[in-house]
């Protein structure tokens, strides 16, 4: 039995008032608290660990290498792969598709190529494409959706052509919630040999992730919506990427041998991490991963899927909401309107009452033009939220569209 | 009316509600609704103020030495907002409009708005007004 008000006092931040009223954070999509353990982490690290990492052949060297290093598998385990060096550490997830995108530009992608990506995709997962397939007269080809959301997966075989040389899309949409069938795309990718890139941002924080099962290509997911830093994030390699990525940044700390004429790499994780890494952040987020650990990814899943149902349930009940994506297979995430009224007005006055929402195009916006909306109000979960929360947002919401209307 | 005596009014009518921060939004959206709406034709993307997370159209024209603005905003507060600012400024001379401190509105309470994190583009509609001003001083 987990208590939840054990969970709550772990994070310092949720105890104050804002304009007012107790604070309920329900922006979690966007960044996730830190627990004190994590914050208490990058201050231990800076107090008695920090060194440069990899190089020195001093004892304190020695010791941050050993405490970044141990990150990295806590890590690996967490996603069931048993070699770390398949996870490099990176600026986020952004960074990290951002990588991707330059390494396979310069050895596996040619002109003309074309690039899967779905309707869900955020901004960032659209970009880097975008950019590469504009130099190079390359084409984004768009999974469509169902008319409840869903993604069409039938639509896969009439997408993929003999110039598919990437499927990349998100595994659960940071504006709406629903979760991407990444079994049924790897599937058709498969048989045509197209490698899987997936964005686990909005995915990791709340439901376990078997990378081994999962078998995709690359996956990519960011500490901080998942009770870790800022400024760090996660890039997997498959074990044939680790060695066939081409490199897009190089620098110190990577290499055997340097002349001006060669340059030998180092192999594996490392080879990715050029320049003195985060490594504060690289610890704290093994650190957060403890946190996860010690509740369990499959309990965080259960507590967030009843809030989301009893959010559901309670907003279904208001004839004034519009709710996007009415699927019950949702992680952490509810995107609605208030018919005839902007989302902006809904949030701005949610905030007067302490209540942290998104509101706005979720740097989905090619999703909204799908959607025919300019922007939803989105609430996302934690662990740390609660039923109360809920039914105190829920009350402040009736205020809100009797005030608007 | 000068802009400072505008300012002084709506301070006044603002200052009735005290520290009830939710009639002060209902008047502000009652505001809103009376805003002097922009013509259809001037509506256009060019006439979008960029760095609003809802839109905000305004057209400004200059008439007898006066300048005129109208607006209009898909989001209500915003357009409340716009409503406070059109009648503190509009129907003012340019030169006046370019020195306007606009002082009311930290004194009203909407000073948060001013933030740029709000994304609500209270700052560029203030600009806007300012710029189109300035283009009409000869």
């Amino acid at each position: 039995m987990i208590d939840q008000n054990n969970i709550r006092e772990q994070f310092p931040i949720l105890n104050q008032k804002v304009n007012g009223y107790n604070l309920i954070y329900f922006d979690n999509g966007a960044t996730s608290q830190k627990p004190i353990s994590v914050i208490e982490r990058i201050s231990d690290y800076y107090k008695h660990s920090n060194s440069n990492i990899h190089r020195g052949v001093h004892s304190l060297s020695r010791h941050a290498t050993d405490l970044f290093e141990k990150s990295r598998h806590t890590i690996a385990s967490y996603f069931n792969i048993n070699n770390p060096q398949q996870f490099i550490f990176t600026g986020g997830t952004t960074d990290s598709i951002n990588m991707v995108a330059q390494g396979l530009a310069k050895n596996y992608f040619k002109p003309g190529d074309e690039i899967i990506l779905s309707t869900y995709e955020h901004h960032s997962n659209i970009l880097p494409w975008q950019l590469w397939a504009q130099e190079n007269g390359g084409k984004l080809k768009i999974i469509p959706l169902n008319n409840d959301q869903t993604l069409d997966y039938n639509s896969l075989p009439n997408l993929i052509t003999k110039k598919t040389k990437l499927i990349a899309v998100t595994h659960v949409s940071n504006t709406l919630g629903l979760i991407s069938d990444i079994e049924k795309i790897k599937t058709e990718a498969t048989k045509h040999n197209i490698p899987v890139l997936v964005d686990g941002a909005q995915s990791a924080p709340h439901m376990a992730i078997d990378l081994k099962k999962l078998d995709v290509d690359f996956f990519v997911c960011s500490a901080h919506k998942m009770y870790g830093p800022t400024g760090i994030g996660l890039l997997y390699l498959s074990e044939k990427w680790l060695n066939h990525l081409a490199l897009s940044k190089t620098g110190g700390g990577i290499i055997k041998s340097v002349s001006f004429e060669k340059t030998e790499y180092v192999e594996g994780a490392l080879k990715f991490e050029p320049g003195t890494p985060h490594i504060a952040g690289a610890v704290a987020f093994g650190e957060a991963i403890n946190f996860i650990n010690r509740i369990s990814i499959e309990k965080i899943f259960e507590i967030e899927n009843e809030l989301v149902q009893y959010a559901q349930e309670k907003l279904n009940e208001l004839p004034e909401i519009m709710m996007y994506g009415k699927n019950t297979h949702k992680a952490g995430v509810i995107s609605f309107n208030v018919k005839n009224q902007h989302p902006f007005d809904v949030g701005t006055l949610l905030d007067k009452y302490g209540i942290a929402v998104r509101t706005g195009h979720h740097c989905t916006q090619p999703l909204m033009q799908h959607l025919n909306i300019q922007g939803t109000v989105r609430i996302s979960f934690a662990v740390y939220n609660t039923k109360n929360e809920i039914d105190f947002f829920i009350e402040k919401l009736k205020k809100v569209i009797t005030m608007l209307s | 009316m000068t802009i400072e005596d505008i300012e002084k009014e709506i301070i006044d009518e603002f200052d009735l509600f005290g520290e009830d921060w939710e009639a002060k939004y209902e008047h502000l959206i009652d505001l809103g609704k009376s805003l002097p709406l922009i013509n259809p034709e001037y509506k256009t993307e060019e006439n979008i103020i960029k760095g609003c997370q809802s839109r905000v159209w305004l057209f400004s024209e200059l008439i007898n030495d006066k300048m005129i603005y109208t607006a209009d905003a898909d989001a209500i507060i915003t357009k409340g907002m716009v409503a406070v600012l059109i009648r503190v400024l509009s129907n003012q001379k340019p030169e006046d409009i370019i020195k306007a401190k606009l002082e009311f509105i930290d004194v009203i309470g909407l000073k948060e708005h001013l933030s740029p994190t709000r994304a609500n583009g209270l700052v560029s509609m203030i600009t806007k007004m300012k710029t189109d001003a300035l283009a009409f001083i000869k």
